[in-house]
């Protein structure tokens, strides 16, 4: 059990329901810090509002390459980007969600707490969602077994046997992970394993772990439990049933970007289409990250569009 | 040892400064049988030096077990967050609050004593007029970002309304509870032994689920 302490408050100073904000962030992940950072520095009345402070990378065991950071704990790094931001007295609040942004010249913010907050500029940073598989049992089963957040729900699995689903470096590591706490792990992936070298290379040197590779899950079966999951062996076109007590789906993501849909141009990906300014098809809302229309999604890029974002913010603010 | 450190220490005195009443932290523990007791114990007893408004109670649930019966605690370890009149508003945490859950711990300090945040005049309207008696449990676990957010809503609405009262429940140090609940994913809400939410939902879903119960 962890008996660390992950401040989400920090010393920020209070939010402000009443005010008219400049520019408010939507989204604590790298892209809503770094477009805080650099708007506040402009001198921008800027405040953030979050799911939860470090979006993804909170659910990231360790972060090996942004630049000038060798290797640290996604929790760490979150820490370091958190400090950085708190340092210029940003307003942040944790634990709301927006539920909806009105088409406005003062943008009106709904919270799914209840309240309503008004800014002129706003910036979507809300970043991805787990993808589903999308076969029966999976909804049904949500919560009774099929997870998607590793950190959160691999303690509860002590001593169980557990599958996880994908292929690419969050399946891989979730399975590392799990391998510590679970009796067993089964990697089960469609195709190939598309995951780091070096990580392919750990998993395959732990004892409790054994890896499916052309498999397609196809049915999660249960009670009132996850009790198994059934797979397709695209080899010998042979379905097989694995007992588990869990299927940790990895397979990728998908944007957060349902709660603007209706103001804002997605593209067919349900990504916010921005231009190189970070600007949505909305005059005043700027969007970064994950839940764009930029390619590769990496902290990294998180951050410098949220640099980019936040610099176009400021020119229209000092247009309008 | 001190479990928090100075850095901790240092913001968590700031965020206290906004308290506006008292807060009594009523803790339950035991000698026996309780992994996490000694820890919360210590936990606790630095977050009393954090504010003058936050006073430490410790009781043993066996030795002062009327105590316990008045505030329904019925396992260890247990925080009741009392108010300035030492009224106790069904704001509750079983297991130890630390790691994310921290962020709900000190959520729940400043709205026990009044500083919390103000809901729209609607909401707050049907959350005050419900009559029925309303139990709600959010199983966590402490390396859950986005658990806290759940037991502040539940703590929220029982703050709000008598016949509500909130629960945090760490899903490992009560085990039995799970799987009684079959508790595979978190945060997940009970409410009334049946009704059952999985993940950080908005307090509207808490309300409809709410309203189902007869
Ligand atoms: C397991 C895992 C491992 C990874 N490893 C790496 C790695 O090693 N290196 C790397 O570069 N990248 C890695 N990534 C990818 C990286 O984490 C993301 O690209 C990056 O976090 C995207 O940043 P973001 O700010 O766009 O969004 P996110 O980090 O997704 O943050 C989104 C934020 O928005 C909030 N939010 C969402 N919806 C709402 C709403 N409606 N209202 C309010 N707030 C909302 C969330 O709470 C969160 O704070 C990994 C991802 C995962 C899941």
């Amino acid at each position: 059990m962890g008996l660390n302490f992950d401040l989400g408050f920090g010393s920020s100073k209070k939010f402000d329901y009443e005010k008219i904000y400049d520019l408010i962030v939507i989204g604590g992940g790298p892209g809503g810090l770094s477009s805080a950072l650099y708007a506040k520095r402009k001198g921008i009345d800027v405040a953030i509002i979050s799911g939860s402070i470090g979006g993804q990378v909170s659910d990231t065991s360790s972060v090996e390459n942004y630049l000038g950071i060798e290797s640290l704990s996604g929790e760490g790094l979150v820490k370091q980007f958190k400090s950085h931001v708190e340092a210029y007295d940003v307003p942040m609040l944790d634990q709301k969600k927006v539920l909806e942004i009105s088409n406005d010249k003062v943008k009106e913010i709904k919270l799914d707490s209840g309240e309503i907050v008004k800014a002129k500029t706003v910036i979507v940073a809300t970043g991805s969602l787990n993808r589903k598989i999308g076969v029966p049992g999976e909804d049904e089963f949500y919560g009774k077994g099929v997870t998607y957040c590793a950190i959160c729900d691999g303690p509860l699995f002590e001593g169980l046997d557990v599958i996880v689903s994908g292929g690419g470096n969050s399946a891989v590591e979730a399975a590392i992970d799990l391998s510590k706490i679970a009796n067993s792990v089964k990697l089960v992936q469609r195709s190939v394993l598309r995951a780091d070298k070096v990580l392919i290379d750990k998993l395959e040197s732990i004892e409790n772990v054994e890896i499916f590779i052309g498999h397609q899950i196809k049915e999660v079966k249960g009670d009132k439990l996850v009790s198994s999951v059934i797979a397709l062996n695209k080899e010998t076109n042979e379905e097989v049933e694995f007992k588990t007590n869990a299927l940790f789906v990895e397979i990728g993501y998908v944007p957060n970007s349902k709660f603007v849909e209706n103001i804002l141009e997605l593209n067919n990906k349900k990504e916010i289409v921005i231009n190189e300014k970070n600007e949505t098809s909305v005059e005043g809302i700027y969007a970064v990250g994950d839940v764009t229309s930029v390619p590769y999604k990496q902290i990294i890029i998180a951050a410098s569009e949220g640099a980019k974002a936040a610099l176009s913010a400021v020119d229209y603010l000092n247009k309008n | 040892m001190s479990l928090l450190n100075e850095e901790v220490k240092g913001q968590l005195k700031e965020v206290f400064g906004n308290m506006k009443n008292e807060v009594t932290i009523a803790l339950f523990v035991s000698e026996n049988n309780c992994e996490t007791c000694e820890d919360t114990k210590s936990y606790m007893t630095d977050v009393e030096t954090l504010s003058e408004n936050i006073k430490l109670e410790v009781y043993d649930i066996n030795n002062d077990s009327e105590k316990a019966e008045e505030l329904n605690v019925d396992k260890v370890p247990a925080i009741v967050l009392l108010d300035s009149n030492k009224k106790d508003n069904g704001v509750k945490f079983y297991g130890i609050p630390a790691g994310h859950e921290i962020n709900s711990f000190v959520t729940g300090i400043l709205e026990v004593s009044d500083a919390g945040e103000e809901l729209p005049e609607a909401m707050v309207n049907e959350i005050k007029a419900i009559d029925k008696k309303v139990n709600i449990k959010v199983f966590v676990t402490l390396a859950c970002p986005h658990c806290a957010g759940a037991v502040s809503k539940a703590h929220k609405l029982a703050l709000m309304n008598e016949n509500i009262t909130g629960e945090m429940i760490e899903a490992q140090t009560f085990n039995d509870l799970s799987n009684k609940y079959n508790v595979s994913g978190v945060p997940k809400i009970v409410i009334n032994e049946k009704y059952e939410l999985v993940g950080n939902q908005p307090i509207e879903k808490f309300l409809e689920e709410i309203a189902k119960i007869g």
